[in-house]
């Protein structure tokens, strides 16, 4: 049997998909992560294929565990995105998802800093046009915000790779540490890739404004390769315990407040991601295990919310939250999807979130990081209460606002079921995603305490959300936007640039006034002495030419005789 | 034409959901007495202390979201008349 590079076959699936009919693209988009997924599994792991680049040697093909892992994932995640999107005639799209997902994966098996470098790049200018085939104006603007954000990234990331080459001679793609410049420049072009506090501004800006089908794709693959990225590259980074705990913490307050229920699951993306990083920083082999099937689980449950919301953006045209509700009646097999996807989340015991988000928390503990430990617990229970209670409880239940539709198409509701059945059966038998991890497991979730523990959590935060509920103080939806740090990008920078730049018109405007005013003062006394009137050209008659004549040539006698 | 009546449509229903909720929060901090956590952190051996810092962290998030809402919230359009 021939092997391909996993990537190979996703670039010739999305070409293909942008030059064939409308209606078989979409068999070519399904069948690209299924092919893929078949050669993946009869891949020789220790196969590799190398290209001379430069003086260096590119390692195009590197399939221990940890990228073995991310590398079914992203073919998972790309499958269940194409059947969602079966229904597209919209052949940019799908042609740019299967060059997004083949990049995304190359990325993930490239052995040295280069390929995982120009795969990554791939990635982010593949992704946008997810965003773009929204065609609106918001949407084109968000694109152009998220392209600008992941390019500078990129040669944040290409310069550190130039530096530490520079150092080390080596462009192989292993353990780097915070180290000197170059490190810290790789980890701050990750980190902005991971959404980092600060940098977190063009997830929860860029994805709201993708296509209902486009959000589920890019929910999927670039985040997780930086998490892929910082897993290999970081672990035991002790800045990023707390990069991470503030990251599942400060999200979950603007989640709470949003109203456009995607960008309520990007702030929540966020806060999941903030479980990782943090179990990255800890480093033990139970928290690197708890953050890498984190991944694996989120990918999976943050995709099926997210065609959850999908659907209902597809069904009904809406996505605020202060537009929805009453859906369950009309959406039925969307809502229990949502739940399941919600209880996942919220690692509810037997969902997927909750055998791997524990092994990060109880990581934590081991290392004694307390404090940590209870920012986690905290954003465990508040991810519940955005994610797990307000996304189905705002968009379904709630006040019923008379919106009347159906469930979505045939294909829609199938990638959800195969989202919604994996989020159950990895939350029931987690064996099978323990025996993917890099680390030996010897985590045992279901003990009599942690279910216990976590299945109070829950239901006194579901109790919380009751009692204000019942006593009006849960703040209602409404339409608006919350001010985040994109406020700088969006708001104060362009602000302070039509400042600077009026300032400069006004005084570039008052400094020709003077130099014309100058210019205008001269030409008019030229003009009065060489003007039409002026003293020196007015025409005389000829008699009084003849009398200066006469006038000069007696002068000229005069000085003649007295000379001589 | 009489719409379907569905299930929340009947407060009833409502009502018996929240009762629901009740019971299984008292199930849960009864199991509590019986089940003597011995966990890594000393407030976990604390009786209720999931349950408690479950509400008590819900609750203070909303109630902490909601006063950001003051000095964070902006017309939808805000954005967009640049």
């Amino acid at each position: 049997m021939i092997s391909l590079h996993p990537t190979v076959i996703f670039l010739i699936g999305g070409v293909l998909a942008g030059l064939v009919g409308r209606r078989a693209a979409g068999i070519i988009v399904l069948l690209t992560p299924a092919l893929g997924m078949a050669n993946l599994l009869y891949l020789d792991a220790e196969m590799t294929w190398q290209v001379d680049f430069l003086e260096y040697q590119l390692d195009l093909f590197r399939a221990d565990k940890l990228a073995l892992l991310f590398g079914y994932l992203f073919h998972i995640a790309a499958f269940i995105g194409a059947l969602f999107s079966l229904h597209l005639r919209d052949r940019i799209q799908q042609a740019a998802a299967m060059l997004y997902a083949g990049s995304a994966i190359g990325a993930v098996f490239a052995g040295d800093l280069i390929t995982f470098f120009l795969f990554w790049e791939l990635a982010a200018v593949t992704s946008v046009f997810l965003i773009w085939a929204r065609r609106t104006k918001r949407a084109m603007a968000a694109g152009m915000r998220y392209l600008i954000i992941q390019v500078v990234s990129g040669l944040l990331f290409f310069t550190g790779v130039l530096l530490l080459i520079q150092e080390s001679g080596s462009i192989a793609f292993d353990y780097i540490g915070l180290d000197g410049p170059a490190s810290w420049l790789i980890l701050i072009a990750l980190g902005i890739k991971c959404g980092f506090p600060l940098a977190h501004n063009w997830l929860t800006d860029a994805y709201p404004e993708a296509t209902p089908t486009g959000t589920v794709f890019l929910s999927a693959f670039t985040t997780k390769v930086a998490v892929y990225a910082l897993a290999r590259a970081y672990p035991g980074t002790e800045l990023l315990v707390y990069v991470g705990a503030a990251m599942t913490v400060f999200p979950i307050f603007y989640a709470v407040i949003e109203n456009d229920l995607r960008r309520v699951l990007c702030y929540s993306m966020i806060n999941q991601i903030g479980f990782m990083v943090c179990g990255i920083g800890i480093g033990t082999a139970l928290a690197m295990n708890g953050a890498i099937s984190h991944a694996f689980n989120d990918v999976i449950f943050k995709g099926l919310l997210f065609m959850t919301m999908g659907s209902v953006l597809h069904m009904t045209g809406r996505m605020n939250g202060s537009d929805l509700g009453g859906l369950y009646k009309s959406m039925p097999m969307t809502t229990v999807f949502c739940i399941v996807g919600a209880a996942s989340i919220s690692a509810f015991p037997l969902f997927s979130g909750f055998v791997s988000k524990s092994m990060v928390m109880v990581a934590a503990l081991e290392e004694g990081y307390s404090s940590v430990w209870l920012m986690l617990l905290f954003a465990s229970a508040g991810v519940f209460h955005h994610a797990g209670i307000k996304i189905p409880y705002f968009a379904f239940f709630a006040h019923d606002a008379g919106i009347r539709t159906s469930d979505p198409p045939l294909n829609m509701r199938a990638a959800m079921a195969i989202g919604a059945v994996l989020c159950i059966a990895i939350g029931s038998y987690p064996a099978a995603l323990y025996a993917l991890l890099p680390f030996p497991v010897e985590y045992e979730p279901f003990t009599a305490g942690h279910v216990l523990a976590q299945v109070q959590l829950l239901f006194f935060g579901a109790l919380a959300f009751v009692w204000l509920n019942l006593t009006g103080l849960y703040p209602p939806e409404l339409k608006s936007v919350n001010l985040d740090v994109e406020w700088l990008y969006r708001r104060l920078a362009p602000r302070l640039a039509m400042a600077v730049g009026g300032f400069i018109g006004r005084a570039d405007h008052a400094l020709r006034r003077v130099v014309l005013d100058g210019l205008d003062a001269a030409v008019s006394s030229v003009r009065r002495y060489v003007g039409a009137q002026g003293a020196l050209t007015t025409s005389l008659s000829t008699g009084a030419a003849t009398l200066w004549v006469a006038v000069l040539l007696g002068i000229f006698l005069v000085i003649y005789y007295a000379r001589s | 034409m009489m719409e379907k009546k569905h299930l929340f449509d009947d407060p009833a229903n409502v009502k018996r959901l929240l009762r629901a909720i009740y019971v299984i929060c008292a199930v849960l901090v009864g199991l509590d007495l019986l089940f003597l956590r011995h966990g890594m952190h000393e407030w976990e051996s604390m009786i209720g202390f999931y349950a408690i810092y479950g509400f008590v962290g819900c609750s203070a998030l909303v109630l902490v979201a909601r006063e950001m809402r003051k000095f964070l919230m902006r017309d939808e359009e805000y954005y967009d008349d640049d």
